[in-house]
């Protein structure tokens, strides 16, 4: 099916993010800022669709909204939220976070002039059909090693978590 | 005029759902059928669970709204819509508005890709599972976010204990989905699918439904499927969340009237979700039953009418009653009441008769009977199993099932290489 209407639904995906992610650092209440994270992460997912990725925003819907994104909630109603809310910030960062910023932003501004000569005009996505496949070939063919490193390394965090977390093993 | 009228033919003479031939009308057409249907068997299921739990228990059930109570639920549905709809003071508005529409929004957005029958869903996916199941998971969010908002202490340990559990069986679920994945690549073709309509294609052209394949592996994902989709749907034996001999109610207590009435339409639509799910994956979707044992014409024919056959049964049961209701006039109104029951059931049955509305609808039927015995299933669940401590919830959902799941897929993959080489050296020795 012929896409729809393409600009529209980008820029209100587009919006539904940037807000979402000012909310995400301005609210006092840590629950409210996790919602708004999942609210900007759906929208991701949705951009992710509109790029022919259907396999990807699957994937990224069950792991950071359904998955990672509950036990944050789990975890942050847990804490009492009236005391948090008085506390202080100890970690004065804001310096660091700045600079991180500028330089993040300056990446994309470049990104953005310099984009049409790195990237082609056109790209070709795949079969509309055919996402998943592709990306199966792709991740236990050409990339086999990075992948197998990225699983080793999960694997070593999960062993690590539960030496850390438990006494007596 | 005349051109949306060709619009709206064009789509009944061709073989696909509407979402992939690009038809909005018909989209809209299914979306509002499937969502008409869905609440229908909501308030069905209300009705069936109570009455069904009733009589396990040698008890009645509810006999006073119509006959045998079959006006209940309408009852239910007006008290519900009618009851004050309180939010507690210190509760977060938002947040506590929001959470039941997110439940339900999540429980009916599954069902886009539901395949009724090769051409009956609205559409098909390339990643038909993997959106089923993320889109259900974000009902877990719902749960939380209610019994946060509620702002009181049941309902904060209800969601708590619902996260953990559903975050938990979500593991076993996935992988038992994964082995089925697995067995779809075993065809011609040698490429896997996620779509829910290739899932079936996959076993109707392999001439086997998954729970069958590789004998024992396929009845144990499928098993380890049932067991965690009960938990997923937070219902009995794993209903920990709204466990009401502890939590009053659990997540949804300070809920009443309508909103309360959201989350029990999102609880049992989900149900059906999950069922669906199993039924797609290891039953063979809207395939029909023995369709080896007996297969042929003749065959193809007499399965074909069993949808009206079934209908006429009901409506027969309904005439069968109604001959023994009691015959003082105070009764009289029910007594009608059941018959015009019957007859409009009697009716649907001569409708599936006629060719062209048989041949349509077989699939839609065996897809809905399969389904419902899952329902009854969970209904014999409730009625049969005590509930789970929660330590035992979260030793069964890690240290059986995921091992177990595991296993079966570990062997799925190596079955189909490793079972032709065994076999050949089976045959030398012999």
């Amino acid at each position: 099916m012929t896409p729809v209407a393409t600009p529209f639904f980008f820029y209100m995906l587009a919006a539904i993010m940037v807000i979402g992610s000012i909310l995400v650092i301005t609210r006092k209440n840590a629950v409210h800022s996790a919602l708004a994270l999942i609210l900007t992460l759906l929208a991701q997912a949705a951009l992710y669709l509109m790029l022919y990725a259907p396999f990807v925003a699957g994937v990224q819907i069950i792991l950071y909204a359904g998955g990672i994104m509950v036990l944050f909630l789990f975890v942050i109603m847990l804490v009492n939220i009236d005391r948090a809310e008085k506390e202080r910030a100890f970690n004065k960062q804001w310096v660091v976070g700045s600079i991180a910023a500028l330089a993040l932003g300056g990446l994309f501004i470049s990104v953005y002039v310099k984009g049409k000569a790195i990237f082609p005009a056109n790209p070709r996505p795949g079969a509309e059909g055919q996402n998943t496949q592709l990306i199966g070939t792709m991740l236990y063919g050409q990339y086999m090693f990075p992948f197998e490193i990225a699983s080793l390394l999960l694997l070593v965090a999960i062993i690590g978590a539960v030496v850390m977390a438990k006494k007596r093993i | 005029m005349h051109q949306f009228v060709e619009y709206v033919l064009l789509y009944l003479s061709s073989d696909k759902t509407p979402g992939s031939a690009g038809n909005m009308f018909w989209a809209f057409v299914y979306i509002i059928l499937i969502f008409t249907g869905l609440s229908v068997a909501v308030i069905a299921m209300n009705w069936l669970e109570r009455k069904i739990l009733a009589h396990m228990q040698v008890r009645l059930g509810p006999m006073r709204v119509g006959p045998h109570g079959l006006l209940q639920p309408i009852a239910d549905a007006l008290k519900l819509l009618l009851k004050e709809d309180i939010m507690p003071a210190e509760a977060d508005g938002f947040v506590f508005w929001i959470a039941p529409l997110l439940v339900v929004l999540s429980a009916f957005t599954v069902f886009i890709v539901v395949p009724f029958g090769p051409t009956h869903a609205v559409t098909d996916m390339n990643i038909g599972v993997l959106f089923m199941l993320g889109v259900s998971s974000l009902s877990v969010l719902g749960i939380v976010m209610a019994g946060w908002a509620s702002n009181s202490h049941y309902p904060l340990i209800g969601a708590l204990r619902s996260s953990a559990q559903m975050v938990s069986y979500e593991v076993a679920m996935g992988l038992a989905v994964v082995s089925v994945i697995l067995m779809t690549s075993l065809n011609a073709t040698g490429t896997g699918t996620l779509s829910m309509i290739g899932i079936v294609q996959a076993q109707q052209s392999q001439g086997i439904w998954f729970i069958f394949k590789f004998f024992p592996l396929g009845l144990i994902g499928f098993f380890i499927f049932a067991v965690a989709m009960v938990a997923e749907t937070n219902r009995a034996p794993f209903d920990l969340p709204e466990a009401e001999s502890e939590l009053t109610a659990g997540f949804h207590t300070e809920y009443s009237g309508f909103r309360w009435s959201l989350f029990f339409l999102a609880e049992y639509s989900a149900m059906i979700a999950v069922s669906s799910i199993a039924v797609t994956l290891w039953l063979g979707g809207w395939l029909r039953p023995f369709s080896n044992l007996l297969g042929g014409s003749t065959w193809e024919l007499v399965f074909s009418f069993f949808p009206s056959l079934t209908f006429l049964f009901l409506a027969g049961m309904c005439f069968y009653s109604t001959a023994r209701m009691p015959k003082h006039p105070y009764f009289r109104i029910q007594t009608l009441g059941l018959a015009g029951f019957g007859v409009v059931l009697g009716l649907i049955g001569l409708v599936l008769f006629v060719t062209p509305v048989r041949l349509r609808v077989q699939d839609i039927y065996w897809f809905s009977a399969k389904v419902a015995a899952f329902m009854y299933l969970y209904i014999w669940y409730r009625g049969t199993f005590p509930r789970y401590r929660f330590d035992q919830l979260m030793k069964v959902g890690w240290k059986v099932l995921l091992p177990m799941s595991l296993g079966v897929l570990i062997l799925t993959a190596m079955v189909p290489i490793l079972g032709p080489i065994i076999w050949q050296h089976i045959q030398h020795l012999l």
